[in-house]
Parts: C-alpha cells; sequence; structure tokens
C-alpha cells in the first residue's frame, strides 16, 4: 500500500518533470524575446549591469537567486520558486525539497507549516487558492521523500504578504513561494 | 379607428411636452441636467435646538447640502451655484417663482424646510419642475435628530427616483477593508461608512488579517475571511451586536464568501489537497453542500439574483476563466472567451450583466459582460485593480485600484473607486486609511 503510494507520487514528480521540460523550453523562447540580448553602445553600463543582475536571478520567470532566502540548516534552504499562475516544482525545487525532506527525517520531532504565495498581479480570492495549491506542491513533494503529512500544516497568504514590495517582474517572482517555517 | 389612433397621438403629445425632465441614465452623463437644491429652511428655535444636540450651525443647510453633493456625484445631475439664487429659501419652499429659477437655467429645483418637534427632525421637501412650473413631488419625513444624514440621503433617493425612473443608491454604506503600513506587512481591519464616506467606523482591531468582506441582503450581517488564530476561515459578524462566528470551519481553508439572495446561505470556496472548491452552508440547518468538484481552482461564486445560478471563477481550462451553472453544480458552461484571464465575477442585482475583472498583457480592467459571455465592454483600464461590487440599483460599480512601487519602494498606495456602469463618471472614494475589498449593501431605507 505505502509502496504503492510512492509509485504514485514518484509517477507524479516524473510526469510533473516532462511537462516542467516543455514549459522550461517555451519559457526560454519567451526569455529572448524580452532580454535585450545586444545593447546598443549607447546604453549607459549601470543598465546593462542592471539587466544581468537580474537575468541572473531569473530563469523563465522563476527566481533562482538568493536574496530572500533563509536556512532552515546549513545548506538547507527553506524556500522554492513558481512561475507566474503556475505551482509545478523546478529541478531547483525538488532539489530544495529534497533536502529539507532529509533534513527533516533527521530531525522527526519537528514539524512544519508551508506557507504558499502569489504575486500581486493577480485577483485576490483566486491567488488565495493558488497559494495553497503551491504549498501542497511542496507538501506533496517533502511526503514523497518520507515526511509523514501530520508533520506538515498548509497555510496559504495568496497576494498578501509579499517579501518583496517592488512591482516589478524581479520582485514578483521572489513573492511567487512556498517557505518551510518550522512549527515548533 | 383611425380616427381614435390620431386622437390618442393628440392627447399624448402634449403630456409628454408637459413631462420636460427625464434623466436618461442609460447614456453617459456628458449633458447632467441643471437643478437647484435651495437651502431647507428653518425657523430659528429649531435651528437652536438643533445647534445644541447636533453642534451643526444650520442643520437645513447641512442637510440639503448632502443632497447636493450626492446628486452632484451620481453624474446625471448639475447643482448649481447657491449664490446665483434669487429667491429665499423659506418663500421658494411656499411657491417659487419660476422665472427666477428659470433664469440660471435651473430645470428642477428642491426646497424644503425643517422643524424641532417633540425632539424630533422633521424634514418636508418638494421637488418642482422649473420649464413645466409644476411640483413633481412633496413628502415629509420625521426621525431622531441624528438621523440628520439619512435624511439627506433618503431625499436624494427620492430626488433620482422620481427623475430618472429607477431606485437611487445613496441610503446605503459600503462595508470594506482599511488598510495601514508596509506592503509586506499590512494592517487590515475590517470598516463600514456611509456611501458617501462619512461615519466611518472600524469594526475590527487589526490583530488578524481580514479580507473581502460582503454584505447579507439585508445589510445586517457581513461574511469574510478572517486569519483569526492563523487559521483563514470564513466567518459572520452582526454589525449592530458585534458578535462574530466562524461558519467555514472546514478541515482547511475556506475563504471567498458571499451570502445567497435570500440571505439563508453562505456560498464560498474550500481550498485543500491543492484544489479548491465551492461550497454552500445553510445558516440555519448548518447544512453544508458540495457544489463542484473538480481538481482545478473554484473560487469566487456570487448567485444570480433569482437564486437559480452561481457564476463562478475557475482555471479548468488551464487558466481563470468565468462560468455559470444551475445553483446545483450542474449545467456548467464556460462564458469568457475573449483574451486575457478573467476573475471575481459578481452576478448584477438587475440580473442581465455580470461584472468582472480581466488582467490582459500587464493591464487590469472591470467590465461587465451578459450572463450568456455576450456583449462584453470594458469600463476601465489601470495597473492594478479588481473585485467589482455592484451599487443596489445595478447603475454604479465600486471597486479598488493599487498603484506600483517605484523603484524608491515608494508609491503604493490601495483606494476605492466608483464608476458607472456606462463607463463614465469615474470617482476616487475618499477613505480615512488606504482601502480594498469594497461591498455595497442594498438601500437601508427599503
Amino acid at each position: 500500500m505505502r509502496l504503492n503510494k510512492i509509485f504514485k507520487n514518484t509517477l507524479i514528480v516524473i510526469s510533473a518533470g516532462i511537462i516542467l521540460t516543455a514549459c522550461a523550453t517555451k519559457k526560454e523562447v519567451a526569455v529572448d524575446k524580452e532580454t535585450p540580448a545586444a545593447p546598443k553602445e549607447e546604453t549607459k553600463k549601470e543598465e546593462v549591469t542592471k539587466i544581468e543582475k537580474i537575468a541572473g536571478q531569473m530563469q523563465g520567470d522563476v527566481y533562482v537567486g538568493t536574496d530572500s532566502v533563509k536556512y532552515l540548516a546549513d545548506g538547507v534552504a527553506d524556500r522554492v520558486f513558481f512561475a507566474t499562475n503556475e505551482s509545478i516544482l523546478t529541478t531547483a525545487s525538488r532539489e530544495t525539497l529534497r533536502a529539507q525532506a532529509a533534513w527533516l527525517r533527521e530531525n522527526s520531532n519537528i514539524t512544519v507549516v508551508l506557507e504558499g504565495h502569489a504575486d500581486e498581479r493577480g485577483t485576490r480570492e483566486y491567488n488565495l487558492a493558488l497559494g495553497e495549491r503551491r504549498a501542497n506542491a511542496a507538501k506533496d513533494y517533502l511526503m514523497t521523500y518520507g515526511v509523514s503529512s501530520d508533520r506538515i500544516t498548509v497555510i496559504s497568504y495568496g497576494k498578501e504578504r509579499p517579501v518583496d514590495s517592488g512591482s516589478n517582474p524581479l520582485a514578483w517572482s521572489k513573492n511567487r513561494r512556498s517557505v518551510t517555517v518550522k512549527a515548533n | 379607428m383611425i380616427k381614435k389612433f390620431i386622437i390618442l397621438i393628440f392627447i399624448f403629445i402634449p403630456i409628454k411636452a408637459l413631462a420636460l425632465i427625464e434623466v436618461d441614465i442609460t447614456r453617459g452623463n456628458l449633458n447632467p441636467l441643471p437643478l437647484a437644491v435651495s437651502p431647507l429652511s428653518i425657523d430659528e428655535t429649531s435651528r437652536k435646538n438643533f445647534e445644541q444636540i447636533l453642534d451643526k450651525d444650520n442643520i437645513g443647510s447641512e442637510i440639503s447640502l448632502i443632497v447636493e453633493n450626492n446628486l452632484r456625484t451620481s453624474g446625471l445631475f448639475n447643482p448649481l451655484d447657491k449664490k446665483a439664487f434669487l429667491q429665499a429659501p423659506d418663500i421658494a419652499n411656499l411657491k417659487p417663482r419660476f422665472e427666477d429659477w428659470n433664469l440660471i437655467k435651473a430645470q428642477a429645483l428642491i426646497t424644503g424646510k425643517v422643524n424641532f418637534i417633540n425632539d424630533k427632525l422633521r424634514v418636508e421637501f418638494r421637488l418642482w419642475d422649473v420649464l413645466a412650473a409644476k411640483e413633481m413631488m412633496a413628502l415629509a419625513f420625521t426621525t431622531v435628530p441624528t438621523n440628520w444624514r439619512r435624511v439627506g440621503h433618503i431625499i436624494s433617493d427620492k430626488v433620482y427616483e422620481r427623475l430618472t425612473g429607477e431606485k437611487g443608491y445613496f441610503d446605503t454604506r459600503i462595508i470594506y477593508v482599511a488598510e495601514e503600513g508596509p506592503k509586506t506587512q499590512r494592517i487590515k481591519k475590517l470598516a463600514i461608512m456611509d456611501q458617501d464616506g462619512a461615519n466611518n467606523k472600524f469594526l475590527t482591531l487589526g490583530n488578524e488579517l481580514v479580507l473581502t468582506p460582503r454584505f447579507n441582503p439585508a445589510s445586517q450581517m457581513v461574511t469574510y475571511l478572517s486569519y483569526f488564530k492563523n487559521m483563514p476561515r470564513v466567518y459572520l459578524l452582526d454589525i449592530e451586536t458585534g458578535t462574530q462566528e466562524v461558519v467555514g470551519d472546514f478541515p482547511g481553508m475556506t475563504f471567498a464568501p458571499r451570502f445567497s439572495p435570500d440571505g439563508k446561505k453562505i456560498i464560498m470556496s474550500f481550498a485543500k489537497d491543492g484544489k479548491s472548491d465551492i461550497y454552500t452552508m445553510n445558516l440555519e440547518t448548518r447544512l453544508v453542500e458540495r457544489i463542484t468538484n473538480h481538481p482545478s481552482i473554484d473560487t469566487s461564486p456570487s448567485y444570480s439574483p433569482n437564486g437559480k445560478y452561481i457564476t463562478f471563477n475557475s482555471d479548468r481550462s488551464g487558466y481563470q476563466q468565468i462560468y455559470v451553472m444551475k445553483n446545483d453544480g450542474s449545467d456548467v458552461k464556460r462564458i469568457s472567451f475573449g483574451n486575457g484571464l478573467y476573475g471575481t465575477p459578481v452576478w448584477s442585482p438587475r440580473g442581465d450583466l455580470i461584472a468582472f475583472t480581466k488582467l490582459h498583457k500587464g493591464k487590469f480592467y472591470i467590465g461587465v459582460m451578459r450572463t450568456d459571455g455576450t456583449g462584453e465592454r470594458l469600463l476601465t483600464e489601470n495597473y492594478y485593480q479588481e473585485a467589482p461590487s455592484w451599487s443596489p440599483n445595478g447603475r454604479v460599480l465600486i471597486f479598488y485600484r493599487e498603484t506600483k512601487t517605484d523603484s524608491k519602494g515608494e508609491g503604493f498606495s490601495a483606494k476605492l473607486w466608483s464608476i458607472d456602469l456606462t463607463g463614465y463618471n469615474e470617482r476616487l472614494i475618499k477613505t480615512e486609511t488606504d482601502a480594498s475589498d469594497p461591498s455595497w449593501s442594498s438601500l437601508l431605507s427599503n
């Protein structure tokens, strides 16, 4: 029964992976369009650095930087990030969650709250549901790697608790997140 | 037969010619009707009595001012400057000298008087058709003096109804979320105010996050989302008694609540395991009924005024779109097919339209469409705005708008705005604090 469940979850993860690959290819095309690949010579150096900095922190529109990230333990990042309107876990997110699962298996007395969030570019009620879906995506993955569901509580804040108050794509990418918070 | 027909036409024309004032509210208000609101006259004894009780120098002028402001805000009327008035208020109320009012181009005139009788406020008012030199309406109210603002709103509603043929929306209240503090740690409280921003009151202290308050049809109860004890659940608040109770105590988040048109049920979303479905709870029997069952996000439900249908928001097609179904969850039909994402559908109190928020190419729109999805009309475009709520007569929408945070981390604000169904008359509604999630009450005097 348990094996069966693990098998089922793995299947989900694999299919999620396939979808993700498909998405990634699509998104890269979109990025090429948005990023000025060859800035004109008269463009100020500052702007170029800024664009490069943003480009380095986002893959597609998923945040890959470390600005807001906190650590549950050495090397165990507390949060994963999502693409706009998506709740699919990226390769990097799955790596982060595997580290969290390993740490939770080692510290079996710890319970966690998964806080799901959305960016400010959506309607409030839909964002509440989206935050819940994101936190559950993280919860499912932790469970696949052996963390029991009774150690995990899920809460959605929708767009109510941004970590970056900015109104730009980079800020929004930091806000689309699921954060694992120690509850005890 | 033919002869009779001709006679009928002859009779009909003069009558129509006599009823000169008619305000068409289905068109844009490019030509608001000029009218004069003569201050309500008041005798010296009454004036002094009210001054003592209400701390207002001249309650007659104060009530007139409310009427004037309401009519101006509607965009359908152009109240003229009092300085141009030639006739004294008390005499005008007895018998207006129509030539005088005609001279300043007033087409309608409101007069009246205020009395202090047995510790009560008595107000009479008259509406006059200046061109036809006729009284159109005369009414009197008696109430406790502290109700003076409501008297002004009721007079406004009567005038609006007489001149447009439709019920007004001035004797109403708005419940909303008052916001303060930095964006990352926003403090939110439930607040209530009169439709014109007066009598603002906070209903919660701001200790927990509260969102999306909505009135019941009697406008006595409010259902909303509270993060009390960090458990997002749907609550019910009695405005008069202040009693609060949780109604959506499910094993997960309940949100997006609204009342059924008879006030007996609350319809809401329940989120569990990454999917959100729509449920109802009967407030008398506490019976819970599941309405949708789909792995997608189903949220923002809103009943049709007859209670037979529900419009809601779902991403079952891949992205947020608007759907309509029967009240038992059967016969689900997608109705939004334009470019972009659609959310927050709200059924008009007249039943013929659904208002919504649309997100397209990085812009947010408030719009309306027919209940079958045809006739989409976008009323206003902005950086961010959402959550329209209808005035009880279905002629005005109130919503909230947020501004961008600039590169210095400043410039963010959240404010209430209203716009006419015609797409004209967009107005900022002033609030003490930042504000969001407005919900319009029904007419209180009905």
